[in-house]
């Protein structure tokens, strides 16, 4: 069964079109690159598979059920802006998640943490941007979820600190789970990617595994990307 | 290991290459284990999935060999190591001289340069005492 579907799933922000008739599907153990412009529907597309926007047409399924309390205890999800409390110490933040999810792996966190040198005494509201961001990415990776929707992951972070995310990502790889990330970093994320879902002015424009455009198109997908999205 | 990719070419068949050059180099000597899936993923920042692809295929080859619970092995057969090496030698020089004929050298011109090149490299070498 597919990990998330949409069926001409349509999103109107009042007369506003966000997204127009979307359907996909993503199968167990893939990890996706949800790629688009700017204002393309990305976020709009996450928000509405954890249930925090309501479809205005069509529907959207995680494991087959429409997005509820039901289905947040199987996704992970990591906003576009860092929201974890800033009054805590980052082991409180883990108590918090523990509390809150069943399926969070404490000890991979711990893991994570050593080794980001992060001490679990110090507090959220000392640390960097950066800092933050990865403390909240680790909280999303460790839990073992079905899907995990990542929006913007890498964004705010220096090459090195990309480079690690991603390699959490890739190391945290569970067959029965889907991955996807929203990005306009494509260049970054391509090699880590299975298959890239391309939106623009909220319709779908293209689904393909990264290794068929490679070997179709003789380009990578940044480069198919700049074409495609031509200003 | 050091990965490096471009970005013309499919990743799997990137990553065949590379581990067919890690395999030739000795840095996979044979019959060693592999790094897991996982692990060879994460080391070269790809998709496990992509990584699983480039192995399967290598495994087809027979250049590496599963066993069932102890995982990935390079192949014991030396010949088999060598004709991969000769291979990938193939390959260098093919594109070598596609890329001196674009530059407009004819066969015969092509081999008296590259035998000056590689006689003054050695001596240069020789000179600075390496």
């Amino acid at each position: 069964m597919a990990v998330l579907e949409c069926n001409a799933l349509t999103k109107r922000y009042g007369k506003t079109p966000a997204l127009e008739d979307v359907t996909f599907a993503i199968e167990p153990g893939r990890i996706v690159g949800l790629l688009g412009p700017n204002g393309s529907g990305k976020t709009t597309l996450i928000k509405l598979a954890n249930g925090l926007l309501t479809p205005t047409a069509g529907d959207i399924r995680i494991c087959g059920t429409a997005p509820g309390r039901a289905t947040r205890s199987v996704v992970s999800y990591l906003p576009e802006r860092t929201c974890i409390p800033l009054w805590m110490t980052t082991r409180q933040l883990m108590d918090f998640y523990q509390d809150f999810y069943r399926d969070f792996r404490r000890d991979a966190a711990e893991e994570m943490l050593r080794h980001l040198n992060i001490r679990e005494n110090q507090h959220i509201k000392q640390m960097s941007k950066g800092t933050r961001e990865k403390v909240q990415l680790i909280m999303v990776m460790s839990r073992a979820a079905s899907l995990y929707l990542l929006d913007e992951p890498i964004g705010g972070v220096d090459p090195a600190t990309r480079d690690y995310i991603l390699s959490t990502i890739i190391s945290n790889y569970n067959p029965e789970a889907a991955v996807v990330i929203s990005t306009h970093l494509i260049a970054d994320v391509e090699r880590v990617l299975d298959e890239v879902i391309f939106i623009n002015q909220g319709r779908l424009v293209l689904q393909a595994s990264v290794d068929e455009i490679r070997e179709e198109k003789g380009m990578s997908v940044d480069e198919l990307f700049r074409e495609v999205f031509k200003c | 290991m050091l990965w490096q990719f471009n970005s013309g070419s499919p990743i799997y068949s990137q990553l065949i290459h590379q581990i067919k050059q890690g395999i030739v180099s000795g840095i996979f000597p044979p019959g060693e284990r592999l790094p897991s899936v996982r692990d060879l993923a994460t080391e070269a920042g790809v998709n496990p999935n992509t990584m699983q692809r480039a192995l399967a295929e290598l495994e087809r080859d027979g250049l590496v060999y599963s066993q069932r619970t102890a995982g990935r092995f390079v192949t014991e057969d030396k010949d088999m190591i060598e004709a991969a090496k000769r291979g990938l030698a193939e390959a260098q020089i093919h594109a070598f001289l596609t890329a001196m004929t674009h530059l407009g050298y004819e066969k015969e011109e092509i081999l008296t340069l590259v035998r000056q090149e590689s006689e003054r490299e050695a001596t240069e070498h020789g000179g600075s005492g390496m």
